[in-house]
């Protein structure tokens, strides 16, 4: 889930970027015009939050995935039990909520970063 | 049970829910007033709303159900429609609210520039919405059975007429603050009862919930069958016969010996307390440890089941028609995306408390697994648990809960589908705009009601698990491509949601005509999704890219209006909305 590498235009100067871009901005216009450099932010745009989106569901979803297979080998786990509650109760009824909220929730934070990423590097060319 | 409080508390359910419904109609009249009256809605608020026609008859009622049954593999109902959430909020909660489509036809036709695509997604909005329907009905008829012994078409019907009236009268998906009321009422009618339960249980002397012996009948218990069994004996008992065992008229004491027997319709059988509770459907009662830990509970392929379980409900969920448009109430993308992850965490919530119903259900109603009724242990619990007067208002108040479940999932059901038959199907016959409305809101109602009537009762979360599974074969992979893959084209669109949906939608059909059958091919059917998922991903790629000249041409500005936050000033193109209807 780290950031991926944006497109390589990277002005040195630390210019205050407007709040919102203007009709004629540099790379809001280059994205309106369609032109290859606004079509390569909006590729980046895209993928970075694609590649968030599918990490996200990988770090949620390879665990839940395995558990009926680790359940089905026979290996005793699904017969755990703590303090007499079996672990499979456990985790599917209590523990996997939490843990899907804070994916959630990190996955929120993040989206917001990269498009806030986005709207710097668009508005300050 | 006496029916008093419990009836009491559903029909106060019902009228405020109309009242209000038709009070608020008043005030808001078209989407787009429905729209700017949200800007002013929290997203505190707007999940809330969400979360409360989100959480059906299948949340209610179903879970418990399933669990009391199966046990443990159950507990992945409730896993699935809560990260079916998680796949929604990180897959398409912010670009859906950005393209300003309204329905999913909507989204298809603006995305594809395709009427046939339009139409297609129509049929399986309807298609969807119904499979979806007619679970709340029988529930709604289980749950008057089991309040006031009601015949179960008696709740059917009920249900169908206040859906019907609420939603001709009054719109009910336009009124954010019922929905969002639903949800605390569900969350308060499950969750205050149980406390009261598990006090019972600890008076009770806390017995052992995982206990190894097979379920006994707590008192001298009379069961009446409803549908044709066949029940699994395995200690011999004696019990008191009215009606046919075996092809052979009864009416007297007869012993049950260890082994098969067929009983019809209609039967009543008095079993003694102490007595082992036979199975049913051809299957030995679960033990403890059967039931308790997973993939033991006596279903063929029991890890196919789980696995296409999981992949109906993960994926099932961004494609069910009334759950798209409330994220129109959404100001803006980043609005959606907090809305949704407010939304994981009420369902979550809600999610914790019905397993124990199901849990508690196995020690103290155990027959209603052997009648076909277990969806109606969170309804009997309380008066079984809790005696006297405390035990039937807890009874009203999870009554009350299970109406506003069927309610707020069915007006906002057949609001949807009403929508699109409106729009898209009648138009064809010419009718006033008026009588549109009303024949389009009457069919919405109507098929699903007859569906009920005449279907086979499969369990609420079961049936519900169906309309996910062609949901996720379907507009699952339709929604996901159209967001985050340019080269999606009309034709390739077309071909996956014929071939995905229209396979789950007649594995499913075959699975609620006939029934469940055994091994690998009722496995197949029942739980469709793991094989008709991918097989839609694959069509609409492999088409697509077949017929990749048929690419539409405004796909950039589209996707710059997907995707980039609504705070830079770009050229987004138009709203997706089709023809223009919004």
């Amino acid at each position: 889930m780290t950031q991926p590498e944006r497109p390589r235009r990277v002005v040195v100067s630390r210019q205050v970027a407007p709040s919102t871009s203007k009709p004629g901005d540099g790379g809001g216009r280059d994205i309106d015009e369609q032109t290859s450099l606004g079509e390569s932010y909006m590729r980046s745009l895209v993928r970075t939050q694609l590649r968030l989106a599918l990490a996200v569901l990988a770090l949620v979803n390879i665990p839940l995935v395995m558990l009926p297979l680790v359940f089905s080998l026979d290996s005793g786990i699904g017969e755990l039990t703590i303090g007499s509650v079996p672990l499979p109760w456990l985790l599917l009824g209590i523990a996997v909520y939490p843990l899907l909220v804070l994916a959630g929730w990190r996955y929120v934070r993040q989206a917001e970063r990269n498009e806030a990423e986005f709207e710097r590097i668009v508005s300050r060319r | 049970m006496s029916s008093g409080p419990a009836l009491t508390a559903i029909v106060v359910t019902v009228v405020v829910t109309v009242l209000v419904g038709a009070y608020g109609n008043r005030l808001s009249r078209t989407p787009s007033d429905f729209y700017v009256a949200s800007r002013a809605v929290s997203p505190g608020l707007n999940a809330s709303a969400i979360g409360g026609e989100y959480l059906s008859a299948a949340s209610f009622l179903g879970i418990a159900g399933l669990v009391l049954a199966n046990g443990v593999d159950m507990l992945w109902y409730p896993v699935g429609y809560t990260v079916g959430y998680l796949f929604l909020l990180v897959l398409v909660a912010a670009p859906l609210r950005r393209s300003g489509a309204f329905t999913i036809p909507d989204f298809a036709e603006g995305r594809l520039q395709s009427r046939r695509v339009r139409a297609a997604a129509t049929t399986l909005v309807v298609v969807i919405g119904w499979l979806y329907l007619i679970p709340q009905m029988q529930g709604a008829g289980l749950t008057l059975r089991a309040v006031v012994g009601a015949p179960t078409w008696v709740g059917v019907l009920a249900v169908g007429m206040v859906v019907l009236l609420a939603v001709a009268g009054g719109g009910m998906r336009s009124i954010t603050l019922v929905q969002a009321f639903q949800y605390w009422l569900k969350l308060f009618a499950i969750s205050i009862p149980l406390f009261f339960l598990v006090v019972a249980w600890r008076a009770d002397g806390s017995p052992e919930l995982l206990a190894e012996p097979p379920p006994q009948f707590a008192e001298t218990t009379t069961v009446e069958m409803s549908s044709e069994a066949v029940l699994v004996v395995e200690q011999s008992v004696r019990v008191v016969v009215d009606g046919t065992l075996d092809g052979e008229s009864i009416a007297g004491v007869a012993v049950l010996s260890p082994g098969e027997v067929d009983v019809a319709a209609g039967t009543t059988l008095v079993f003694p307390a102490g007595a082992e509770v036979p199975g049913v459907d051809g299957r030995a009662p679960l033990s403890g440890s059967e039931w308790a830990y997973p993939l033991s509970n006596g279903q063929s392929e029991p890890l196919y089941r789980v696995y296409s379980l999981m992949i109906a409900l993960f994926f099932g969920t961004m494609g069910l028609p009334h759950v798209l448009v409330r994220f129109y109430t959404n100001p803006d993308g980043r609005a959606a995306r907090r809305t949704a992850l407010t939304v994981l965490g009420l369902v979550g919530l809600f999610y914790l408390a019905p397993p124990v119903y199901g849990i508690l259900g196995r020690i103290y109603t155990p027959e209603l697994v052997l009648t076909g009724r277990s969806d109606a242990v969170v309804l009997t619990l309380p008066a079984a648990m809790v005696p006297g007067v405390g035990g039937q208002l807890l009874g009203a108040v999870v009554a009350a809960g299970a109406f506003a479940a069927f309610l707020s999932t069915s007006s906002g059901l057949v609001v949807s589908v009403a929508g699109v038959l409106s729009q898209d199907v009648l138009p064809r016959w010419r009718l006033s705009a008026r009588r549109t409305f009303q024949v389009a809101t009457t069919l919405a109602v109507g098929v699903p009601v007859l569906l009920a009537l005449a279907g086979q009762n499969l369990g609420v979360a079961n049936m519900v698990g169906l309309a996910f599974a062609v949901a996720a074969s379907s507009f699952c992979p339709l929604l996901l491509l159209g967001i985050w893959w340019r080269r999606l084209t009309p034709t390739g669109a077309l071909a996956g949601l014929v071939i995905g949906g229209g396979l789950a939608a007649g594995a499913v059909l075959v699975t609620i005509l006939v029934g469940p059958s055994s091994g690998w091919t009722g496995a197949l059917l029942a739980q469709p999704a793991a094989w008709s998922m991918p097989l839609a991903f694959l069509t609409m790629v492999v088409v697509s890219l077949l017929t990749a000249r048929e690419v539409p041409p405004g796909v950039r500005r589209i996707m710059v209006r997907l995707h980039t936050p609504e705070s830079l000033d770009l050229d987004r193109g138009s709203n997706l909305t089709g023809r223009g209807g919004h």
